[in-house]
């Protein structure tokens, strides 16, 4: 049987936030949910999906990381960085393909998600997938995913010319084995309702 | 190019590498040997009882000097090392960047406030260890290379007389408070870094979300070499005070040994953040700097996310470092802001789904 893994689907995807508040519970960082959940096109949809680190194979945000601060287990999870080295300088922030890391000036340091590694390295399954009502993120086997699943899971992606792999899956349509990420000129949305809703200081983020 | 001689190009490269941390290293061992023998003044005021601890301390000079060259060799590293040594010198903002460094040196080496921010134990913590082995290595460098040294006055036996490079700068009494701190400073610093060693244990062995993440040899060798450091330097105290020198050779031998270690040691752990550190303060005026330029707005939302000159230095340290963002369109992927990036892939999967359904 081969290792467990996370397997990420946004289409199934309900915006419940479990994961969100889930992943708060995390031991090695309480209090503070490091997975994304996205409203994609709030005036068009209800679409949202959940965004989780990937756990690249060879992590672009420890390679532009000047401080040397983040480290990959044997067991392929990328960690947040180590305290006494990051520098808060945001490299990772703004260099991760996936757009994961996040950085709390408060305490000047990057964290991200490590897979609950206070639980997986024991076994145990990351919070986010063990609350997810609908498997839009799933902690299986690839077996497991096979038999149950109608897509292919990808771990191969390419942005602009560069090839990324993850140790976390994507559920792609059957026979997929790249995801290539290309871009679109997405205008700000001007009559976001929910947009307006927010405080004033948000709203002039969002006009 | 082949495969073989792009291997044998990056093996030069490392070589390269190596030959160049070696020199760095050389000199850091070089400068403080003639640090050594300047300021104990040809070795006159050098003690020849402290040899390991001098011999330990040029070692470990060698060995910061290797990693850091190594480390600085990084392109990220190298690049905003310059950058922070670049804006802090730039003459149009040097006088209000040395006020800045005031206010950073002390909330970040003083008070070390975002530390306690992390957590108020860890930041006790630290704060014990970090004054126990300042104080103590303000102490004890300076003795083991003979920059420092205390001499009775020919005429009387009640005092001492401090001598700094061969320069007598003061002289206390031996019944006085000074003299009392003077000869206790290594047990006060040596009771600090036991208090910090057992409050970073304590935190350690209870906080479930260290216990998960903490590896041996990174997180407990510099607390157990702290402690044994610490706890023979008390016990050299304990021998000659109350036990009337009971296996003190032996202990004094021991306590060298831990020192030496700890020395060696420097350059490879945990410990090497001591050095690198500081080069937060450097990404402070750079970051500073940044802002005041040109902001970088999204390719595709049009959003301000960050410094333009933070962007495009990124660029740069992603081109040396072969991380090839460029988009078919012209544009780069370095431009998304994160939160587009996610919600772009998203998009591009939801996009896979719909043609696939369209192609069945």
């Amino acid at each position: 049987m081969s290792e467990r893994t996370l397997f990420i689907d946004g289409s199934r995807c309900i915006g419940c936030q479990a994961c969100v508040q889930a992943c708060a519970e995390c031991d090695t960082h309480r209090g503070r949910p490091m997975i994304h959940l996205e409203t994609i096109r709030r005036r068009d949809s209800v679409q949202t999906a959940p965004q989780v680190c990937m756990h690249c194979e060879d992590p672009i945000c420890a390679r532009v990381c000047p401080a040397d601060a983040i480290k990959k287990t044997s067991d392929g999870v990328v960690q947040s960085s180590l305290k006494p080295r990051c520098i808060g300088c945001s490299n990772c922030v703004l260099a991760c393909p996936f757009g994961v890391p996040k950085y709390f000036a408060e305490i000047d340091q990057m964290m991200k998600c490590d897979l609950c590694y206070d639980r997986t390295s024991v076994g145990k399954m990351p919070m986010c997938a063990t609350v997810c009502p609908s498997g839009a993120i799933t902690f299986a086997t690839p077996e497991e995913i096979g038999r149950t699943r109608k897509g292919t899971p990808v771990n191969r992606w390419h942005f602009g010319r560069e090839e990324v792999r993850t140790k976390v899956y994507a559920m792609a349509p059957p026979g997929r084995d790249l995801i290539q990420v290309t871009t679109g000129r997405t205008p700000t949305d001007r009559t976001d309702v929910a947009a307006m809703l927010e405080p004033e200081s948000l709203l002039n983020r969002h006009l | 190019m082949s495969e073989m001689a792009s291997e044998r190009r990056d093996r030069s490269g490392g070589l390269t590498d190596v030959a160049n941390a070696f020199v760095w290293g050389s000199i850091a061992a070089g400068l403080l040997t003639a640090g050594i023998y300047f300021g104990s003044r040809g070795f006159k005021d050098f003690d020849t009882a402290l040899i390991p601890y001098a011999g330990g301390s040029v070692l470990a000079a060698f060995g910061l000097g290797y990693r850091y060259a190594m480390w600085l060799r990084r392109p990220p590293t190298r690049l905003y090392w310059r950058r922070g040594w670049q804006t802090f010198l730039d003459p149009r903002r040097l006088a209000g960047n040395l006020v800045h460094l005031l206010g950073l040196f002390w909330r970040n080496f003083i008070a070390q406030s975002f530390i306690e921010r992390r957590s108020p134990l860890r930041w006790a913590a630290h704060a014990c260890l970090f004054w126990g082995c300042i104080l103590a290595a303000a102490v004890t460098f300076p003795l083991s290379f003979g920059w420092i040294r205390f001499e009775t006055p020919p005429n009387s036996q009640d005092s001492y007389i401090a001598y700094v490079f061969g320069v007598r700068l003061f002289e206390f009494p031996l019944d006085g408070i000074a003299a009392m701190l003077i000869f206790n400073v290594l047990v006060i610093s040596a009771v600090l870094v036991l208090a910090g060693v057992f409050l970073a244990l304590w935190r350690r062995v209870r906080d479930r979300g260290a216990l998960a993440v903490q590896q041996f040899a990174n997180d407990l060798v510099p607390l157990i070499l702290l402690f044994a450091i610490s706890i023979t330097g008390l016990l050299l105290t304990v021998s000659a005070r109350f036990l009337h020198g009971f296996h003190y050779g032996f202990l004094s031998q021991l306590h060298a040994a831990t020192v030496i270690l700890t020395l060696l040691y420097l350059p490879f752990g945990k410990f090497f953040h001591i050095f690198q550190r500081p080069a937060q303060l450097g990404f402070k005026f750079y970051r500073r700097a940044a802002a005041e330029g040109e902001p970088a707005r999204c390719i595709r939302c049009g959003e301000i996310f960050g410094c333009g000159l933070h962007i495009s230095d990124l660029k740069r340290v992603e081109a040396e470092l072969g991380i090839r963002y460029e988009l078919e369109t012209g544009s780069h992927y370095q431009d998304v802001c994160p939160p587009c990036r996610r919600k772009n892939l998203a998009l591009v999967q939801d996009r896979l789904w719909r043609d696939a359904r369209q192609g069945e």
